[in-house]
């Protein structure tokens, strides 16, 4: 079992890199849906981060056509100030994007450190660990997140990444820590345990190649999960709204009863539709990518 | 039965560990912080009220039940001693009204809809994981797969809102505002076809948004866990033994599939409750979740320090009874942590 994975993944240490990502590209084509979203996340990503410089962002208040209906000019209508919805869309992803991103970077490193050590040293640090990641899980996040933010003014994006981040990892490192024991036990591990081979070699070399596709999932999981509570807090009007972004555009859209209008239903929509497409490509990528790491998962071969 | 028993103390001893430090960090959050919201209410008794200082510190330790002229240590003591003896606090602006009663009031409501849609999409959801699993590749299992990806990855406010949008306003399918509060007026909770009916009317929109979000968290982890198990050795001895395709699917598969879903469950119950603050406010059913909702958005602290105390209280509980459940079911774990 250990042979076959560690065949298939790539940019391993044997295999050449660009061997390595044409290998990659051609086993993520093999799910057609994840191959979709994946190249989905590149596109938002684009549009994203090269958007903004192309299209222009509509500041000014437009009273001659508030929430006009979709046209050629204005694919997505106009909101309740009368400025160009799709514009609003455009520049809005990057700070959600970025603040998702950076929460699972830390969560995702915080979890899997201290993950692989409470399973693997077990006994008092395992204790000690578990207890702390118990302590963070059961507080219910999103609560303790929205009184944490009527105490204290969250200002920027990074100190909201870094609150994500700090109360996301106890979620992941149960999973990492579950998966890092399961493996343990397999016959493979035990066998190189038993060679002498030391905690470091067993760890880098034996458990965490294999649990790649797990450390994909968690970072995705991690993302998605910091999309939602960052949203949420804005929803919520916990989160100062000084900056153009998606959770911002559904507040407004809700509270200036955008929902009412025929024509102005996109305005909603729009903003709604973004957050749950790219999450969906999050999560489709995610899967295909599992295909692509768990050989026991790919059919028809 | 021994091992039973210490492992059961010690899971009891940690959840109580948790709900005191839980409590404590509350207690100094809200006393220590710069511009905390004690001193705030205090000035702005005296500010906007025109009462003198001796006043407004009176005023505020009742609401608060703390006692400000005494040392932060005592203060800290007291306090544990009133929330041992149930008593939180007064909110600040409904006056003469107990924090306790509060969340007696608006506890159940989300209980009950919370609970009856994790129960409903728990079981739902690992069948239809089990389903997918066996009949992996067909359309059945591209169609559930689709949706179960689709749900999992909206958060639940937005199929909320989503709702609301379209089954209530655009397409005028349910009637929105009469659905709003937890129950019709004139009703009274009795053990009544009638009550029962109305209480699921008012809950059917919150209930149907988590269902529908939590359900395909559930069918998609089965479906992986039940694959990842009918590659087991122990799965090709039991068919190559003989044993009937149903008895497999049971007892070896199903069940060793099912375990990862506990952990889960747990998670899964905090995010629930957690979500119901934005998904009660948007369909204004009156629970734990909206009256949180309000707290914050009105800076009652009392109110929000005592529902936020109540809500990890009730997470923290029926997390101690997954873990027990989980240990029960796989004794791997519990050998694990006695040995």
């Amino acid at each position: 079992m250990a042979q076959l994975a560690r065949k298939d993944e790539p940019g391993q240490a044997e295999t050449p890199q660009s061997n390595g990502a044409i290998r990659f590209l051609r086993l993520m084509r093999r799910n057609r849906v994840g191959f979709v979203g994946f190249l989905f996340v590149i596109a938002v990503l684009l549009l994203v981060l090269v958007g903004p410089l192309v299209v222009e962002l509509d500041t000014k208040t437009h009273v001659d056509r508030i929430y006009a209906a979709p046209s050629w000019e204005h694919p997505f209508g106009t909101d309740h100030q009368g400025r160009d919805v799709w514009a609003q869309i455009v520049h809005g992803g990057r700070e959600i994007i970025f603040v998702a991103a950076l929460t699972a970077v830390i969560a995702t490193s915080i979890a899997i450190t201290l993950g692989s050590l409470s399973a693997f040293v077990g006994g008092k640090v395992d204790a000690l660990l578990l207890g702390a990641a118990d302590v963070v899980l059961t507080i219910p996040q999103f609560p303790l997140l929205a009184v944490l933010a009527g105490f204290i003014k969250l200002s920027n994006t990074t100190s909201i990444a870094i609150i994500l981040g700090l109360l996301d990892w106890p979620v992941l490192l149960r999973a990492v820590r579950s998966q890092v024991l399961s493996i343990r036990e397999r016959e493979y591990v035990q066998a190189v345990q038993s060679l002498g081979l030391g905690t470091g070699h067993i760890i880098f070399r034996e458990i965490l190649p294999n649990m790649l596709s797990y450390i994909t999932i968690t970072f995705i999981l991690g993302m998605t999960g910091a999309m939602y509570a960052q949203v949420g807090l804005i929803l919520l009007g916990l989160v100062p709204m000084s900056t153009n972004n998606w959770g911002v555009m559904i507040y407004l859209a809700w509270v200036r009863g955008a929902i009412f209008f025929k024509d102005s239903i996109l305005y909603i929509l729009a903003p709604i539709g973004a957050i749950a497409l790219f999450q969906l490509a999050l999560v489709s990528t995610a899967r295909s990518l599992e295909e692509v790491f768990n050989p026991r998962l790919r059919v028809g071969e | 039965m021994q091992f039973l028993s210490s492992f059961l103390v010690r899971r009891i001893l940690r959840s109580l560990f948790i709900v005191w430090l839980v409590t404590t960090a509350t207690f100094f959050l809200v006393r220590l912080m710069p511009a905390n919201p004690v001193d705030v209410y205090i000035n702005q008794l005296i500010s906007q009220y025109g009462m003198s200082k001796d006043e407004a510190y009176n005023l505020a330790a009742s609401l608060f039940s703390i006692d400000f002229n005494q040392p932060l240590l005592v203060q800290y003591g007291n306090y544990m001693v009133n929330l041992l003896k149930g008593d939180l606090g007064n909110s600040l602006l409904s006056k003469g009204t107990t924090v306790l009663s509060i969340i007696a009031k608006f506890l159940p409501w989300t209980l009950f809809s919370v609970g009856l849609s994790l129960l409903l999409s728990f079981v739902l959801g690992t069948l239809l994981g089990m389903v997918m699993a066996y009949k992996r590749e067909s359309w059945l299992d591209h169609a559930l797969s689709a949706f179960a990806s689709l749900m999992t990855s909206i958060p639940n406010y937005l199929v909320a809102i989503l709702f609301i949008v379209f089954l209530g306003v655009q397409w005028q399918l349910v009637d929105i505002q009469a659905m709003r509060g937890s129950l019709s007026p004139g009703i009274q909770p009795s053990f009544t076809w009638a009550f029962f009916s109305d209480a699921l009317y008012h809950a059917a929109m919150p209930i149907l948004t988590y269902l529908v979000t939590t359900i395909g968290r559930w069918m998609l982890t089965m479906k992986s866990t039940t694959l990842a198990t009918l590659g087991e050795d122990y799965v090709t001895v039991a068919r190559a033994r003989g044993l009937p395709d149903w008895q497999i699917t049971l007892s070896y598969v199903g069940r060793n599939a099912m375990l990862p879903l506990f952990t889960l469950l747990t998670i899964s119950l905090g995010f629930v409750v957690g979500g119901s603050l934005l998904i009660e406010s948007y369909f204004v059913y009156q629970g734990i979740g909206f009256t949180l909702g309000e707290a914050i958005a009105r800076r009652d602290y009392p109110v929000m320090q005592g529902v936020f105390l109540m809500i990890t209280v009730a997470v923290v509980v029926a997390n101690l009874l997954a873990d027990l459940l989980y240990s029960k079911l796989d004794p791997r774990i519990r050998i694990a942590e006695e040995g």
